[in-house]
């Protein structure tokens, strides 16, 4: 177990005026033992930060340091961390005992310790029974547990995570999600999980870093973000439906946007005028589809309510206490 | 259509003395004999062209700087004729003018392809592997290429150094290229190296580099033993055919992981 | 990745030199030879740079006249041959297979699948190993000698129906159904549709057809007795036939950098095809 330190990392593709700055002045202190997510929309450079931790990708400028140890010139052989892939990377013509026991084998463990690691890694993720087949004859779910028990039976200092839940359906991903969060209680091994998907950022996060296009834009704890979004580009990104922007509002100065959550929007008798485009039955929930000062604005509400009708004009207040204010120039919270 | 064309001139016209002729056959000497240097001449070609090639796809394999540059000049024999190759290297043997026959005579080795049998053996050997290798060069390279990077790294991740990936990751994995390679650079060793065999050997000294696709050449046009001759083609024909079979039954099965 | 050792890479280029300078060695030390006299390249050990006589040389042999010329023929006339040779294979080749892959994709007829495993077992025999039959054959056409007779045995593919098979067949079903809707008639979608998704396929598959054709040399060792009718490779062959003491070796090796040049020529210039179609081939 150890922490991650990534202090002023630039990641620049190509030499000189032509080349491709994809990561700026990136800054982070992880904590042993943390869970840690980076998230990010596709591009935004979270898998080469996370390639560079491992070793998979040359450091431009800055130092990334892995317990005390700066570990930029070290090879991913040795910096003892584990990585779960996104498509696994499992070793096609080696059973699931071999894929889990390889790293094992490498460093030359005893034979009795590499059964009884990989027999316990095996029993906690189900695959006991799978033990001697070979990748191609396993599902995605297994075959994904066996990448992250090749993971667990190496106890390494830290877990690196690329995307390992994109290619699972919504039903797989979801319970795998338990799974991870379970292991990391079990285990408590320092670990950073890259995702684009804010769902899994919100329930696997014990911190979270919020990416775009090579900046962060935010590292705090899912309420933090959630509630104190840093920035428009956060307050959009998390949160489904996304955080209402608007432009114009009563009492809203030049410049400045004004950010209110869908569920934080009432239907009132007095307050903002609004119009209905579309309602959305979720099942629980209604979403409500407006205009206000022609701007979009959707309303998150409770089935059991109501609802206003197609063309209908209503009125809204927001909550108190619930509304953001941003620079309409910098996207920064104000 | 037109194949019908061809099994015209392929089926209707073997001529045929009956069993006589193969009978005779395995009762010749010779046959046999040239039987026993088929088989040692294709073992050492495809297994040296195998493995140079392999090492040479591994390096290639390795850099991303002037590939392009090392691929295009290894892939230039493949555009040589057998017959030139042969020439090419009948030249540097040669043992008079020969340059490697020269430095090979400073070493003390008295060379002579046209009166010592294993050096023959040993020129046509070296002709026939310089010209295949740029093929094999090529499928090893695209076998490495397609091993998925991610299991490369996965591999370095678990520990692994360069060496052992090679050994327990990309060896394995590319245990079809190889199996494809060792059928194609059999038959390659057992018929398109007449070329080779001519333009060096010719077959000599004796009879001693004579391979069997040689021996039905020259027995049938040579020596006019027509009936000795077809009879010869049938076999090589069978050893063809099974060759082929073998590698097609494995190429539909497809080594999956 | 990260990798620390540059004593690896070191090993990676000196290993690859030295195999390219294995592999380049004999063609360069042709091209050396190639250019001098043939006094300079009958004495041991020969010189490892160039000479001056490259021009002469040349015109020696394509020419057919000069110092020490031991056929009658110029070398002109047999790259003739052989070019004419290998267009016509090529071209052949890919004709044929195209066509044969065609039927046998496309259209059902009985025994389909048997009519395919036959032809391709019966072509699958390399030309070397049918020599006496198909001899006889042309023989009794009154074919030897003749460019047709050159030609015609040595263009059936079975590799090149194959790879055209398997091509046709990852054309998607609604294409064709598509073009039935349009109207178009069997011939009408082979021209206007498969033709030109196989463009690369053909392209890979030229370069390697030309390369055999260019390099027959058995066959034609064979069909052509006169000497008017020799492809270079043959051309070669005979010039080595004396005694070693007696061959001009400067000749030789000039006439081997004129047989090796186009094929190499096709090659390094349609490389990309090349090598994608000889590895899709066996995919």
């Amino acid at each position: 177990m150890a922490s991650i330190t990534l202090t002023h990392i630039q990641k620049t593709y190509g030499l000189g005026a032509k080349g491709n700055t994809v990561i700026q002045d990136f800054s982070a202190q992880i904590m042993d033992g943390e869970f840690v997510v980076i998230v990010g929309p596709s591009g935004c450079g979270k898998s080469t930060l996370l390639r560079m931790v491992a070793g998979l990708e040359e450091i431009t400028k800055g130092d990334i340091s892995i317990g005390n140890r700066v570990v930029n010139q070290v090879e991913p052989s040795e910096r003892d961390i584990a990585m779960v892939f996104q498509n696994y990377a499992l070793y096609p013509h080696m059973s699931v005992f071999d894929n889990m026991a390889y790293g094992l084998k490498i460093a030359n463990k005893p034979l009795d310790e590499i059964k009884a690691r990989v027999a316990k890694a095996a029993d906690i993720l189900e695959l006991s029974h799978l033990l001697q087949r070979k990748p191609r004859e396993l599902s995605g779910g297994q075959r994904q547990r066996v990448a992250m028990g090749r993971a667990i039976v190496r106890q390494p200092q830290v877990f690196l995570f690329d995307e390992p839940l994109s290619n699972l359906d919504a039903k797989l991903r979801a319970q795998t999600r338990l799974e991870i969060q379970k292991l990391h209680r079990e285990l408590g091994i320092t670990s950073l999980f890259v995702t684009h998907d804010q769902v899994e950022a919100m329930t696997l996060a014990q911190r979270m870093i919020v990416m775009n296009g090579g900046v962060m834009e935010q590292f705090g704890t899912p309420e933090e973000v959630y509630n104190r979004p840093a920035s428009t580009f956060v307050a959009s990104f998390i949160g489904s439906p996304p955080m209402n922007l608007l432009k114009h509002a009563p009492d809203l100065a030049e410049g400045q946007i004004l950010g209110i959550r869908p569920e934080h929007l009432e239907i009132s008798d007095h307050g903002w005028a609004l119009k209905v485009d579309t309602v959305e039955l979720l099942g629980a929930e209604r979403l409500v589809h407006a205009q206000f000062e022609n701007e979009a604005i959707t309303l998150r509400l409770d089935a059991s309510l109501t609802a206003p009708k197609i063309g209908e004009l209503f009125h809204a207040k927001p909550k108190e206490g619930c509304i953001h204010h941003f620079s309409a120039e910098t996207g920064k919270r104000l | 259509m037109q194949s019908f064309q061809q099994s015209d001139v392929f089926g209707t016209t073997v001529e045929w003395n009956g069993i006589e002729n193969f009978a005779s056959l395995w009762r010749d000497e010779t046959y046999l004999a040239s039987f026993k240097t088929t088989a040692v001449f294709s073992i050492l070609v495809a297994g040296l062209g195998i493995s140079l090639s392999l090492l040479l796809a591994f390096f290639a394999d390795r850099i991303t700087k002037g590939a392009w540059c090392y691929r295009t000049l290894l892939i230039l024999p493949y555009a040589v004729a057998p017959v030139v190759a042969g020439v090419l290297w009948l030249f540097l043997f040669s043992p008079s003018v020969g340059l490697a026959a020269y430095m090979l005579e400073k070493l003390g080795i008295h060379w002579n392809s046209l009166l010592n049998s294993e050096h023959a053996m040993a020129l046509i050997v070296i002709a026939s592997v310089w010209k295949q290798i740029s093929y094999n060069f090529l499928f090893f390279l695209a076998g490495f290429q397609s091993i998925p990077k991610s299991l490369i790294e996965a591999a370095a991740i678990d520990g692994a150094s360069v060496w052992k990936r090679f050994w327990t990751i990309q060896l394995p994995l590319l245990t079809p290229t190889t199996f494809f390679l060792l059928v194609v650079n059999t038959v390659y060793a057992f018929f398109e190296t007449f070329g080779i065999v001519d333009a060096t050997t010719k077959g000599g000294p004796g009879k001693d580099t004579a391979i069997l696709v040689y021996k039905v050449y020259f027995d049938g046009f040579k020596a006019m033993d027509l009936g000795g001759s077809a009879a010869q083609s049938v076999i090589l024909m069978f050893i063809v055919i099974s060759l082929t079979v073998i590698q097609f039954k494995y190429v539909e099965r497809k080594v999956n992981y | 990745m990260i990798e620390r050792n540059r004593w690896l890479t070191f090993l990676t280029h000196l290993v690859l030199c030295i195999g390219v300078i294995v592999i380049v060695f004999p063609i360069y030390l042709a091209l050396v030879g190639a250019t001098h006299s043939s006094q300079e390249m009958a004495q041991s050990p020969i010189p490892v740079w160039f000479g001056s006589e490259g021009l002469t040389n040349f015109k020696t042999i394509l020419m057919g006249e000069g110092p020490g010329v031991t056929t009658q023929l110029p070398v002109s006339r047999m790259m003739w041959v052989s070019l004419v040779t290998a267009l016509c294979i090529a071209f052949g080749k890919i004709t044929i297979s195209l066509l044969s892959a065609f039927a046998i994709v496309y259209f059902q007829f009985p025994f389909r699948k048997t009519v395919f495993w036959g032809i391709f077992v019966t072509l699958m025999l390399p030309v070397e190993v049918r020599i006496v039959p198909t001899y006889k054959v042309i023989a009794d056409f009154g074919m030897v000698n003749s460019f047709a007779g050159l030609t015609i045995p040595l263009i059936a593919s079975a590799t090149a129906t194959f790879l055209f098979r398997q091509f046709f067949l990852t054309v998607p079903d609604e294409l064709t159904e598509a073009a039935k809707m349009d109207g178009a008639k069997p011939m009408r979608f082979f021209w206007d549709v498969l033709l030109p998704l196989s463009k690369t396929s053909m392209a890979a598959l030229f370069v390697i057809q030309f390369i055999y054709g260019w390099n027959q040399y058995l066959w034609p060792l064979l069909m052509s007795t006169e000497e008017r009718m020799y492809p270079i490779v043959m051309g070669i062959r005979s010039m080595t036939a004396g005694a070693d003491s007696q061959i001009q070796w400067n000749l030789v090796m000039s006439t081997a950098i004129l047989a090796l040049l186009p094929p190499a020529l096709v090659v390094v210039l349609m490389q990309k095809w090349f090598i994608k179609g000889l590895v899709d081939t066996e995919k």
